[in-house]
């Protein structure tokens, strides 16, 4: 822990609130996330976990504070312009961003018309203009490390859920992103398929990588996760070692989730 | 890492495999009685036999002067004119749609906004109309001139010159087409998953490779069966171009030797069996079109590289089962 404590941050989330018309999703949230360290965001559905990890590579815009991805503010110009208004990121700008971190979504969202090689080798190729030969070499490693080796073949409705939601991480990982975004990436899955899922998050953490986990799996949390973090209603309420949150919960909010789900 | 993912990839999450077990006594069913099938088989069937009867007996019909000009070289040669106009006003119609419909989703209002004129004008005029007005094109604007307002003069040209009835017809047909096609390509792109672009941004892909590479490969299974339809129905449409005048097409062709021969029945007849002909050949070709967007896994198109031998359908089939895009592929048409 020590280590990580002094590692610099990759993410820092400052302020962050979101609305959505009159919903007001996200209530002013604090994250920092540093290097190699795995963050587990908990807590009831509906409560922003989803939006807050949306927020941090730009699927949604916070309606207020700011994110910032190795000290780089993410969609503006470092500092804001003499009236006082942010300068916006043109869209390649923003793409650039984005492609630095990895995301894994709840329902794969897998390209339907690419083989499983397709789509862990249309990023590279497209986004950072890898030759062909190169981008099939390394994808093919990519999936050989998700235990797909096999299947680099076969287009996403031939593979279970599992297997899909690794393609997708491997997907992901074809980028070299410097940290990984799971957004709930089990709760589609058949139980007996989370484990496969679970086991390649815990080797890629195993390996150094930072990432942000939203799920409802609090085995995994326990004994992966450097932070644990309970949102509620929009706001981060608790926060700290697996021992700390899930084990010594304080606040009720908080004691009645861990009930409804342990 | 991935030590257990090496060593044993299939951790019962297979899909399971195919296995045939013998049934041990199957059913023998007899169908249950159905006289209606039978009763209304008999009357369609006379119905049937007493139509075609009718027309090979009916003297009017005069089946030796359709034998006699059925090859007629003017008849041919209205057939090519015929299917070249059906084939260029298409791609025009095509690549003005696909742009349209671009436009339309465009984030800036002055895109959208001209993209929701060109439809309105050009959907709303007939197109016999239309054709009227392009074949007086070179009348409304004798001259394209490229230079400075009000100042000299850098290039013009006569549109006499460049405009010919052809190409008038082609324009008139392409840029009414491109109208309707325009609304059936924006639902094809419209019903594609909106997961797809987020995952796609995610990767960090521009707007334009997404489009590209991941959208419109999916919305062609929407867009591909009413673009053969409409490809039909342009076939039947370039028979007004004598509106324009262009007077080559099969229609034209076949109403001049009729009014020659004061025998208009026997002309229209020839006439219908070309149209029918050319349907036919276009009902293949979109067939194979539909196909070519299903390659990847179809029984006859296995999957590249064999897919660890269960390839074995199409990559449409793919893309249906991962519910991307909407079951009915007939799209709404809305303004």
């Amino acid at each position: 822990m020590n280590q990580i404590d002094e590692a610099p941050a990759v993410i820092r989330v400052e302020g962050v609130h979101k609305s959505f018309g009159d919903l007001h999703v996200l209530k002013g949230c604090d994250l920092t996330v540093r290097s190699g360290e795995v963050a587990v965001l908990v807590g009831p559905s509906g409560s922003g976990k989803s939006t807050l990890l949306r927020c941090i590579n730009q699927l949604e815009e916070p309606t207020a504070g700011r994110v910032l991805v190795d000290g780089e503010v993410q969609g503006y110009r470092p500092d804001p312009l003499p009236d006082g208004r942010w300068q916006k990121l043109r869209p390649a700008e923003i793409a650039a961003q984005r492609s630095r971190i990895g995301m894994v979504f709840q329902r794969f969202h897998l390209f339907p018309h690419l083989t499983a090689l397709g789509n862990v080798m249309e990023a590279p190729v497209q986004v950072r203009g890898l030759p062909k030969a190169a981008a099939e070499q390394k994808a093919r490693e990519l999936l050989e490390r998700v235990g797909l080796g096999d299947r680099a073949d076969h287009y996403p409705s031939e593979l279970s859920g599992g297997q899909q939601q690794r393609v997708a991480i491997a997907r992901a990982l074809a980028m070299d992103p410097e940290l990984m975004l799971f957004d709930e990436p089990t709760s589609a899955l058949d139980p007996e398929l989370v484990s496969e899922v679970l086991t390649v998050l815990k080797d890629l953490a195993a390996d150094g990588m930072t990432m942000v986990v939203v799920t409802h799996e609090m085995g995994f949390a326990r004994e992966v996760a450097d932070q644990v973090v309970f949102m509620d209603e929009g706001r981060i309420l608790e926060s700290g070692t697996a021992e700390q949150v899930i084990d010594a919960p304080r606040s009720e909010r908080l004691k009645g989730f861990l009930d409804s789900v342990l | 890492m991935g030590q257990r993912g090496r060593n044993d990839p299939d951790r019962g999450s297979e899909p399971p495999a195919v296995t045939t077990t013998p049934v041990p006594d199957p059913i023998r069913a007899k169908a249950a009685p159905r006289p209606g099938t039978w009763i209304s088989a008999v009357i369609v069937a006379l119905l049937a036999v007493g139509l075609i009867a009718f027309l090979v007996t009916n003297p009017v019909l005069e089946w030796g002067t359709v034998a006699t000009y059925l090859l007629d070289v003017k008849v041919v040669q209205g057939v090519g004119w015929t299917l070249l106009l059906t084939l260029l006003s298409m791609v025009l119609g095509t690549v003005v749609a696909l742009t349209a419909a671009i436009m339309r989703r465009s984030e800036n209002p002055v895109l959208r906004g001209v993209s929701w004129a060109y439809i309105f004008v050009f959907r709303g005029i007939p197109v016999y109309t239309q054709l009227v007005f392009w074949g007086l094109f070179t009348v409304i604007v004798p001259k394209i001139v490229v230079g400075v307002p009000f100042g000299p003069e850098l290039l013009s040209f006569s549109t006499r010159d460049l405009l010919t009835a052809f190409w008038a017809a082609v324009i008139g047909l392409g840029l009414n087409e491109g109208a309707y096609l325009a609304e059936i390509i924006r639902s094809g792109l419209n019903s594609v998953d909106k997961g797809q672009t987020e995952a796609s941004k995610a990767l960090g892909m521009g707007g334009g490779s997404i489009l590209r590479r991941i959208i419109v490969p999916q919305a062609m299974r929407v867009i591909v069966p009413p673009l053969g339809n409409e490809t039909i129905g342009m076939l039947k449409t370039t028979s007004l171009v004598l509106a324009v005048p262009f007077t080559l097409d099969l229609t034209f062709a076949t109403n001049g030797i009729a009014n020659k021969l004061f025998t208009p029945i026997p002309l229209l007849i020839v006439a219908a069996l070309w149209y029918l002909a050319i349907t036919s050949v276009l009902m293949v070709g979109q067939h194979y079109l539909e196909r070519y967007f299903g390659r990847g896994f179809d029984a006859r198109t296995p999957a590249r590289g064999g897919g660890g031998g269960r390839g074995g359908r199409s990559r449409q089939a793919a893309v249906n089962s991962a519910g991307t895009t909407p079951q009915n592929p007939l799209p709404e048409v809305e303004l």
